[in-house]
């Protein structure tokens, strides 16, 4: 990780900025897929890939490299526009999501793409897989971080809380989760659907260094990080407050844009408003 | 009568004489000398490190055992992660909770996630006895080879559980090994034979009446069956199939062609188990008259292995009539 100036800063907005634009425009191609999940994670996706972790995109499987586990498979639309834009995979691969025999399955899958550490989809299962890695290099010594993201709809998964009280129980300093906190999914907000709050202190109460953050603030996030990595006698939680659609006025805060992809005029709107910084500038061709 | 070559157990057709061990005795002893084998094998319990037999390698190898708790879910899924980073992770639970309650979780984090984990499923079948229904898996089998990229290993006794045991540590694919709690017969030796992949002829008549597959413990009863009814100048080969998947397709076809006539044996639904592997193959290459002796669409329930095996018809007279069966369906 280097030193964030403010060149850096800018470059790393900038950078997700494109990043929506490349989820954007992949959704309308693929006519099927999740939109408000995935633009409301660019910013830590990017974050991430261009910023925090160790990893090399011409080297994807090399052993030291930090694992980020996307437990909310549902999301990978951002996961592969961002892997596209740090060079896993060529950015004109973006348009084969989830066609027939594209590496870029709607759910992501293991051995179809390197670089994706684990297949999921079906929620409350990435926590633990995420604790069982971190678990087995600590056992070998390595120093690679886990980093396991997730959605605050899986607080709902008993299975996401079994994982909590083994990584607390063994002490995984190496395992550092980030829950997307949007508040919304499928039939309507978490609060009405099952309520999860208050979920700092859940995860306090269950033996966890917590921290809440803006997700929208990458400099905030990656002090969070920083934080978070240098406890190494419990596991971390980063309770990252997101806007659901983040960027695209429509598609902010509403729980229909969870799994609805935009049609090709909404796209070409959504593109222009992207590029335009939501009208404060006069955009250009960026994509 | 039984096959030289195999080196099984002098005693096994002598009530007197013969000897008991479950075959998770034969896990907990393989997993030993796959632990010394390969330091990457570890071993995940939920909180039944006795009764799966696990406690040894816990003592042996302590740094290689990690408790989980009462939860199957988190079971399989760190095993997944583990594996995922490089480990050969075993899990050791009761069948009817791994793989029954974290289906899932093994369908996902290992099978299409394809990572080298272990399931063993303890306690499988009718014969766990008195603890009921609630815990007598009679369906794992069929969840289990459902799964692609999955291995599934039923061992007869404890021997071949040990090997099956050494054998799946460096599998390098998901693998299922089902596992029983009560004492029944040893049938092989250290010396017998055992590949995954492989079904063993143990009795081969040179014109048999009719063939019985078996998987697990049952096997002991077709050896008898086999023993009796030669008696009546019945023919009847026995093969142990223990890999259910992938099947020995070769085996198979061939004693089928010679037997023309087909009878399986296992404590497990009709539905899914070794019976119904063997007719979805046969139906299409070589359908010839066949009868399942197994559990049929019925929960299970407390008793005796003897009282339960007669109750639900997997007992010898069971299987001798479903032999007599096959038999007279052979000439209609």
């Amino acid at each position: 990780m280097s030193f964030l100036d403010d060149a850096t800063l800018q470059n790393l907005e900038s950078k997700a900025n494109q990043i929506r634009q490349s989820i954007v425009s992949m959704l309308v191609e693929a006519k099927s897929g999740h939109t408000a999940g995935p633009l409301g994670m660019a910013d830590i996706f990017t974050a991430f890939y261009f910023h925090i972790l160790n990893h090399d995109p011409k080297n994807p499987d090399k052993e030291d490299r930090d694992r980020l586990i996307l437990s909310n498979g549902h999301i990978v639309p951002v996961r592969y526009a961002t892997m596209a834009h740090a060079g896993y995979f060529p950015l004109e691969e973006l348009k084969t999501l989830r066609k027939f025999g594209s590496r870029l399955q709607g759910h992501p899958e293991r051995h179809m793409l390197p670089g994706v550490e684990t297949t999921s989809g079906p929620l409350g299962e990435g926590l633990s897989q995420g604790a069982g890695i971190a678990y087995a290099g600590r056992m070998d010594k390595k120093k690679f971080f886990t980093y396991v993201l997730l959605s605050d709809g899986e607080m709902q998964c008993g299975l996401t809380w079994e994982a909590g009280m083994f990584a607390a129980a063994n002490k995984l300093g190496n395992l550092i989760a980030v829950i997307d906190r949007n508040n919304i999914q499928i039939n309507g907000t978490t609060e009405d659907v099952m309520p999860l709050e208050p979920l700092a202190d859940k995860w306090r109460a269950f033996g966890w260094h917590v921290e809440e953050v803006d997700g929208h603030n990458i400099s905030g996030f990656i002090d969070a990080i920083n934080h978070a990595k240098a406890i190494t006698t419990a596991p971390s939680m980063i309770i990252a407050h997101t806007i659901p659609g983040k960027g695209i006025a429509d598609i902010e805060y509403d729980f229909k844009w969870h799994g609805t992809p935009p049609n090709a005029d909404q796209g070409a709107e959504f593109l222009k408003e992207l590029r335009t910084l939501q009208g404060k500038i006069e955009g250009g061709h960026s994509e | 009568m039984l096959n030289i070559k195999l080196q099984l157990d002098q005693d096994v057709l002598h009530p007197d004489t013969i000897k008991l061990k479950p075959t998770r005795d034969g896990f907990g002893t393989g997993l030993i000398e796959a632990g010394k084998k390969d330091e990457r094998v570890v071993v995940l319990c939920a909180d039944l490190a006795e009764s799966t037999r696990v406690e040894e390698f816990k003592k042996t190898f302590p740094e290689r055992y990690i408790e989980i708790g009462v939860a199957e879910q988190n079971l399989a899924t760190v095993a997944s992660g583990m594996a995922n980073y490089g480990k050969i992770p075993f899990i050791a639970s009761y069948a009817a909770f791994s793989p029954g309650r974290n289906n899932e979780q093994i369908r996902t984090t290992i099978a299409l996630n394809d990572v080298p984990v272990i399931i063993a499923g303890c306690h499988a079948g009718i014969s766990v006895g008195p603890d009921g229904a609630t815990h007598q898996a009679l369906e794992d089998i069929g969840l289990m080879r459902m799964l692609p990229n999955m291995t599934v290993v039923v061992p007869c006794d404890a021997f071949e559980a040990h090997r099956a045991t050494v054998a799946l540590a460096q599998l390098g694919k998901p693998g299922y090994l089902r596992l029983g709690r009560e004492k029944t017969p040893v049938i092989t030796t250290e010396q017998t034979p055992f590949e995954i992949g492989t079904a063993y002829t143990y009795v081969d008549q040179e014109n048999p009446d009719v063939v019985i597959f078996a998987c697990g413990p049952f096997l002991h009863t077709a050896l008898l069956v086999a023993e009796s009814m030669q008696k009546d100048t019945t023919s009847v080969s026995v093969v142990n199939v223990p890999t259910i998947k992938p099947l020995d397709t070769k085996t198979i076809l061939e004693h089928t062609k010679k037997a023309g006539a087909v009878v399986t044996i296992e404590e497990h639904q009709r539905a899914g188990g070794l019976g119904s592997a063997i007719a979805e193959y046969l139906v299409s290459e070589f359908p010839v008259p066949m009868e399942m002796v197994a559990v049929n669409d019925r929960f299970g329930q407390s008793g005796s292995l003897a009282e339960l095996t007669k109750e639900y018809n997997l007992d010898q007279d069971s299987l001798t009539q479903a032999v007599s069966k096959v038999i007279q369906r052979k000439s209609i």
